[in-house]
């Protein structure tokens, strides 16, 4: 285990230098900041000078360095739109997108897994066919159609919730069952696939065979084991979540990191685009690490080293 | 693919329905330029025409006009063959890099493995919409760009799914065989690896390019895609968000379009690998 978590460690500190020299070399790849950040009738003087406080003049691996060093302590610099510093305006907003992800997650897996076995029992059913063939839609739907088209029929058709905005239990439901849609579909797919997969294998037959009740077969015996590939798909999907949430959260106006990242681009404001790519990530990597780490408690013939 | 497999596979009725729904769509998109169809006129005496409807300058609108007197139908099929066109392309540089990283870290193992295996995990832990707002941030939105955001950062799964299949053949008599007869690395790969990695790669393609227009079409909604006045699904969707409440079609229909475009791929995805690998 322990070495399992350092083998970890080195890998997602790859990763994030990884990322470090990524947005290093799009920040500047897009040309020069100082004709971006000075007006445009600022003499050549002014221009030198903004230049050497930014410490452009330097050659690049020494800039890289600084920026780095300073991306490991987690100082991204201050947002050029906000005058606040980069980390601070995202980790302020990262408590509205945590909640959003985390109840739709929570949505669609309550939703989903039921509906995966419910279909891998009733396998070829009436039942079977509806649910799958609802999941692939909502798998393939585009999640701002989703939204968009919820709106239409919940808010300005219906008037049973709110549009836009925050605040009540009411504001959320509409993003959360956006984002958790597409979600949901994939886990009802994935968990049909997995409980059928494991409903073939001799184990199950066997408890079949020595009496135990169906009840007990399909959830003592083959559903923990399904569990593994399920537990896999929303750690996979996590990133879609987050991707998602920036879109969902544009829709309807919902002050989470994602729609402070999308400003950010639109303000050209780069450390709070950074930041907000290095928190998101670093989420990331926890997420992965606990799926990993649920795989050895979900099954003992798993070891981490 | 041989003819007994097409057959099986076209037999299917999921398969049939899919390009039922599927080659309507491809084939106008690809003739728009022929068609008597103007997406970017503006008729201010045809404002918020509904589908089916007649503007008060009497003409009649198949799928109705948006805030500025302009054929949806003109910019729903040119937005559809935009996004078909983003798609493709950006399919042809997944599928290029995916392939080649995969084969080169499967057969050469060590360290090449090891460097694909390290891009193939950064780029996992990454949202690819994140990674498309870095970049686009960094460089400005325009075609090229979209198509290379979505092309080098879709291959991850091509990558994965070669390497393992490499791998597993490396080791094979026919490929052992060939190496012994004197066949350079590279004819190997191309010639006795490729060619069985080939059917994987046609079904996670056709999963894979429904991904991409979706992609596509998430980025052109946020504004990060091809630039207006060109018009995308997701820019049409995007724009129509503001009048939802008096003209639901501008949002309803180009989604619409798109999910009828991803379903249908999602599921012919799906029939390939039933056709491909029999017994699942």
């Amino acid at each position: 285990m322990t070495s399992y978590l350092v083998r970890r460690a080195v890998l997602s500190g790859v990763v994030l230098f990884a990322l470090t020299v990524l947005t290093f070399s799009m920040v500047n790849l897009s040309g020069d900041p100082v004709r971006l950040l000075l007006p445009p009738d600022a003499s050549q003087e002014e221009v030198d000078r903004f230049r050497t406080r930014l410490g452009l003049d330097d050659p690049l691996l020494v800039r890289y360095v600084r920026f780095a060093s300073q991306a490991v302590r987690l100082d991204f610099g201050e947002s050029i739109q906000l005058r606040d510093p980069a980390l601070a305006l995202v980790v302020e907003r990262l408590p509205a997108t945590l909640t959003l992800a985390g109840w739709a997650v929570l949505v669609a897996v309550l939703l989903g897994v039921p509906l995966g076995v419910v279909t891998a029992m009733r396998r070829d059913s009436a039942w079977d066919t509806v649910i799958t063939s609802l999941a692939l839609l909502g798998q393939s739907a585009p999640i701002f159609w989703v939204g968009v088209m919820s709106i239409l029929v919940f808010a300005v058709e219906l008037r049973w919730l709110p549009s836009s905005g925050i605040g009540t239990a009411a504001h959320l439901v509409l993003p959360v069952g956006t984002l958790a849609l597409f979600l949901l579909g994939g886990l009802v797919r994935v968990t049909r696939t997995a409980m059928l997969d494991v409903l073939d294998l001799a184990y199950v037959r066997t408890a079949t065979a020595k009496g135990v009740r169906r009840g007990g077969v399909v959830w003592r015996h083959a559903f923990r084991n399904a569990l593994i590939p399920v537990v896999t798909q929303v750690g996979l999907q996590m990133r879609f979540v987050l991707g998602g949430s920036v879109i969902t959260e544009t829709i309807f106006a919902y002050p989470g990191l994602g729609r402070l990242l999308v400003t950010a681009v639109y303000a050209r404001d780069y450390p709070l685009v950074v930041a907000g790519v290095f928190v998101v990530a670093l989420l990331l990597i926890v997420v992965n690490t606990l799926v990993d780490v649920s795989y050895a408690w979900l099954n003992p013939k798993v070891s981490l080293a | 693919m041989t003819g007994w497999l097409l057959r099986r596979w076209l037999s299917r009725a999921r398969t049939r329905g899919a390009l039922l729904v599927l080659v309507p769509i491809v084939v106008v998109a690809v003739l728009a330029p022929l068609l008597p169809l103007d997406a970017t006129s503006q008729d201010l005496r045809a404002t918020f025409t509904p589908p089916g409807g007649e503007s008060a300058s009497g003409r009649t609108y198949l799928l109705g006009t948006d805030e500025l007197g302009r054929d949806l139908t003109a910019r729903i099929v040119h937005g559809t063959r935009s996004s078909l066109i983003v798609g493709a392309a950006a399919l042809a540089i997944a599928l290029l890099v995916g392939t080649t990283l995969g084969l080169l870290a499967g057969y050469f193992g060590g360290l090449m493995d090891a460097v694909v295996t390290g891009l193939t995990e950064t780029l996992m832990t990454l949202p690819f919409i994140l990674l498309a707002i870095a970049v686009i941030a960094a460089v400005g939105a325009s075609p090229t760009v979209l198509v290379l955001t979505l092309g080098l950062t879709g291959w991850v799964s091509f990558a994965k799914l070669v390497r393992a299949k490499t791998f597993e053949l490396r080791g094979e008599e026919f490929v052992l065989a060939a190496q012994a007869l004197g066949v350079s690395s590279f004819g190997a790969m191309v010639r006795h690896v490729l060619p069985n990695v080939a059917p994987l790669l046609i079904v996670d393609g056709t999963l894979q390019f429904g991904a991409l227009i979706l992609a596509e079409a998430g980025l052109s909604f946020l504004g990060l895609g091809v630039p207006p006045p060109t018009p995308t699904l997701g820019g049409i969707l995007a724009g129509g968000q503001l009048y939802v409440a008096v003209a639901w079609w501008i949002s309803a229909l180009p989604g619409a379009v798109l999910l009828a475009m991803v379903v249908s791929f999602n599921v012919l995805g799906d029939t390939l690998r039933d056709a491909l690998a029999p017994g699942r």
